[in-house]
């Protein structure tokens, strides 16, 4: 018997606002609310609700041998309960049924697996109360933000309890072997890794809709007959898509509902293939090797690394400077600057400022508030540097109203006074400095893993 | 006196100095008891407008109220022409936009002026033809006004201007506002270079706005010295009170930029001039206002140079939002690799706010209160923002003087001095 692992991944950002130099220090509303808003209410009528409804559905056809699992992002979830609830009670009716599986990721759809650990342990935890509240189901399958993956990652997610792990069915780090088995993690073999099965699940997110792919239209009876060419040893198929994937990317004119409905009768009718969850199969499959990944893999275009959120001078700068303040924000421990602090880290915001999309188009313009790259660094950085203004006022009040009146008083005196001010500070900003070079070799690594492809 | 004038941009639709600059001496001229008739190329052919057409002060859409500005309308003829002329561009960029333009407006165009004024070029298709679109235009105009002198404003127009000196017999005066050498460096256009020194040649005198420029027109243009005479700039008077209500709400001192983010204006010095602040001084904010060819490298730049939450862009400012940019300022920096004249530093001296300027610059040839450097010499930029940020002497002097000298400087002594050139060849 094989299996299909359905996946999900339901996520929408906090889109900024414009919000310019004028407006740093002075206040304090990032987000584009009408904007966000807006977005949620459309893709959750033309894409969440609907594929909801269908998905209760199907379960109720077929009983317990449809499963399907969804990753629901924090800001999602959110901006979800705000603004459509309704979507939050179809997943919650959907949890009722026991056919379904939530995973764990990152609060805030962050890069903080590459950023710092402690803010990764610290979202993950987070993350999973929020599902336990919502769900009355403790995530025991991790999905990271991208589908980012390396042994460094698994270690950290094996020691926080997960037993299995979704990441990318990257070429580079396979080689000749397939995908479609139960791997595990060399670093900890505890951890199982599933494996996105790219070509299969790209299909549908890509080209479903793609008028000029030779393969157009995809019916179900071609996807099952694609299912049963799978080589007879190979045990499961992980399609990992993103929810907003039917309705919005591929609306509902391009027949990806029927497609979807009519999926689970034909494979049961024409295939050996069941439907699983990853919890599941972790259980009822045996690893059939270790896989290590020295640098990190994503989902994300050819390359698979990590260059649609790092790499380029934007990236890093906004990346670095945003990591820096890891210390003081944790410091000040106030609920809005926290709140500000996960919004700020979700990766949407380093992948609008992708140079790489120059080339790439398609892919990274959807949702793309921004007309360039450079405009995204912009209001990004116009944003941090006010939420930088924040967290250090409110680290430390009291030293900074003493040093206003010093300075205010005898003019030689208080230059000494600056300066022996601006010496903790730089102290106490060299310890994050040092934190960012003792992570960076890491994403040039990344960057590293282009020249070694070729070998 | 009566004064035929070719500009190619007036307010309110101005994009940098140049508007700025004919705006105010004309205005001077005019308080003087001088007629202006002004002619402006339209910067994009509306449907709506024929392509030649004569309007009077009364029609053109402004919101001066006081009195002083209705005498200067009714004192003044502005006629505006259609053509496709933009102020500060190259011809091959201009190729590109002309393009565009042409193929909704071409044909309508055409047949105004095959009847009106049996113009058999092609029209728009680059920016040599417009130029000389304009000056066939400008002939016309030359028949059918009285007027003592011919006045023209930088290179686009001085084709026009000497069209207009063939058909009159008037003398003919050029403004040199800036040369192909400060615009394009070492690129200098042949063709533009060719235009700007036939009209220095045809011209009876030649007006530098300083003697920087001055050197220029004699050195690489090869003009006869007697002929060239410096009128400076100046700046008009603050009329303006809100800046005093704009309370800056940033702890850390901010120092701007504040032009076209090109070659001509040094973007990248004061890049590597912030840069070396902020080694010494974190509480300081870098501001970069303005758009341009360069802006995008500057963004990488201070990305690489990890400045990314103290330096910060803009993008293109424009009335009210300049003045606060200029109220939010505690040193205003102008790096200019070559700049004939340079107004904006007058405009942050009248808005209080102390001076770092390139001696590659007009302007520093006038000003006594303002820190002068070389434009490559980031280290002494550097010290002097540094400087300014933390002597409060220093920063006390500038302020106190610099207001003072930038008041003195008034339209109508430029005025006078451009009226005395006319003399001189009348």
């Amino acid at each position: 018997m094989k299996f299909i692992n359905l996946c999900f991944q339901v996520h929408q950002p906090y889109r900024l606002r414009t919000y310019r130099f004028f407006n740093i220090g002075l206040d304090h509303q990032y987000y584009d609310d009408y904007q966000n808003r807006h977005i949620i209410q459309r893709v959750a009528e033309r894409s969440y609700l609907p594929a909801n409804r269908m998905m209760l559905d199907m379960i109720r056809e077929f009983g317990s041998s449809f499963k399907v699992t969804f990753s629901i992002s924090g800001p999602a979830l959110e901006q979800l309960l705000q603004h459509a609830p309704e979507v939050i009670h179809g997943f919650q009716e959907l949890a009722a049924t026991g056919c379904v599986e939530f995973t764990g990721e990152t609060y805030s759809h962050s890069l903080a697996s590459l950023g710092s650990k402690e803010e990764f342990i610290r979202q993950i935890e987070k993350h999973r109360d929020r599902i336990n509240d919502l769900f009355n189901q403790r995530p025991t399958t991790f999905r990271n933000t991208e589908l980012i993956f390396d042994d460094q990652i698994g270690q950290t997610v094996a020691e926080l309890g997960f037993s299995t792990m979704l990441t990318e069915g990257a070429k580079h780090v396979l080689g000749w072997k397939s995908p479609n088995f139960l791997y595990c993690s060399e670093a900890n073999p505890k951890l199982k890794l599933l494996l996105r099965n790219f070509r299969l699940s790209d299909d549908i997110i890509f080209r479903f809709s793609n008028r000029d792919w030779s393969e157009w239209p995809i019916t179900t009876e071609k996807f099952v007959n694609w299912l049963n060419k799978v080589p007879e040893k190979e045990e499961v198929v992980n399609l990992f898509l993103n929810y907003e994937t039917l309705g919005e990317q591929q609306r509902e004119e391009t027949g990806i509902f029927d497609f979807f409905y009519t999926l689970p009768g034909a494979v049961f009718s024409d295939s050996t293939y069941n439907f699983s969850t990853p919890s599941e199969l972790s259980e009822k499959l045996q690893p059939v090797a270790p896989v290590s990944v020295l640098y990190p893999i994503s989902w994300a275009d050819e390359e698979k690394d990590l260059t649609a959120w790092l790499g380029n001078e934007l990236q890093d700068e906004a990346f670095g400077k945003l990591y820096g303040i890891e210390k003081d924000v944790m410091a000040c421990d106030k609920p809005d600057v926290i709140r500000d602090w996960e919004r700020l880290q979700a990766s949407d915001h380093f992948y609008y400022m992708c140079t790489k999309w120059f080339s790439d188009g398609e892919v990274h313009k959807y949702f793309n508030p921004y007309n360039s790259p450079y405009e995204a660094f912009i209001n990004y950085m116009n944003v941090l540097s006010d939420f930088i203004i924040r967290v250090n006022e409110k680290d430390k009040p009291a030293k900074e109203a003493k040093s206003k009146k010093s300075v205010t008083k005898p003019k030689v005196k208080a230059k000494i006074k600056t300066k022996t001010k601006t010496k903790p500070k730089t102290k106490g900003k060299a310890k994050p400095t040092t934190k960012i070079a003792a992570r960076k070799p890491r994403v040039k690594r990344a960057t590293t893993t282009k020249p070694k492809k070729r070998n | 006196m009566r004064v035929l004038m070719f500009g190619w941009e007036f307010p309110p639709h101005i994009t940098g100095g140049l508007g700025t600059a004919c705006f105010g001496l004309t205005k001077g001229m005019v308080k003087l008891g001088t007629d202006v008739i002004f002619v402006v190329p339209k910067a994009y052919g509306d449907e709506s407008h024929p392509g030649f057409r004569l309007i009077n002060a009364s029609d053109v859409a402004m919101d001066f109220k006081d009195s002083e500005q209705q005498e200067f309308w009714n004192k003044i003829k502005y006629i505006e022409i259609g053509s496709n002329l933009v102020p500060y561009l190259e011809p091959e960029v201009f190729e590109t936009l002309a393009e565009k333009e042409t193929r909704e407006t071409s044909e309508k165009t055409r047949t105004i002026f095959f009847r009106k004024f049996k113009f058999s070029g092609k029209y728009g298709k680059n920016l040599m033809q417009e130029v000389s679109r304009y000056a066939l235009i400008a002939s016309s105009i030359a028949t059918q006004y009285g007027f003592d002198v011919i006045h023209s404003h930088d290179w686009l127009t001085y084709p026009a201007g000497i069209a207009a000196k063939k058909i009159s017999g008037k003398p003919l005066v050029i403004h040199v506002h800036a040369t192909e050498f400060d615009r394009s460096g070492k690129n200098v256009n042949a063709s533009v270079f060719e235009i700007e020194q036939k009209g220095m040649q045809e011209a009876d005198r030649v007006i530098t706005v300083s003697n920087l420029t001055r050197q220029i027109v004699i050195e690489k243009y090869g003009i006869n010295p007697e002929k060239v005479v410096t009128v400076h700039n100046a700046v008009e008077p603050s009329y303006r009170h809100e800046t005093a209500t704009i309370r800056k709400h940033l702890k850390e001192k901010v120092v701007t930029f504040l032009g076209r983010v090109t070659y001509q204006k040094g973007p990248d010095y004061f890049v590597e001039a912030a840069h070396k602040v902020l080694k010494r001084d974190e509480n300081v904010r870098f501001v970069m206002a303005g758009s341009g060819d360069l802006l995008n490298r500057m963004v990488r730049r201070i990305a690489k140079l990890k400045m990314g939450t103290k330096f910060h862009f803009t993008g293109f400012l424009a009335g009210a939002e300049v003045d606060t940019m200029f109220a939010m300022s505690d040193v205003y920096v102008m790096p200019s690799v070559s700049e004939p004249f340079g107004i904006s530093p007058l405009e942050a001296m009248r808005s209080n706010v102390p001076v770092v300027i390139s001696k590659q610059s007009g302007v520093s040839e006038i000003l006594k209160h303002a820190i002068k450097v070389d434009f490559w010499d980031i280290d002494a930029m550097a010290d002097a923002i540094y400087g300014i940020l933390h002597y409060d002497g220093l920063q006390k002097l500038f302020v106190q003087y610099g207001k003072e000298e930038v008041d003195n400087l008034k339209w109508e002594n430029a005025a006078y001095n451009v009226l005395e050139v006319y003399k001189s060849v009348l």
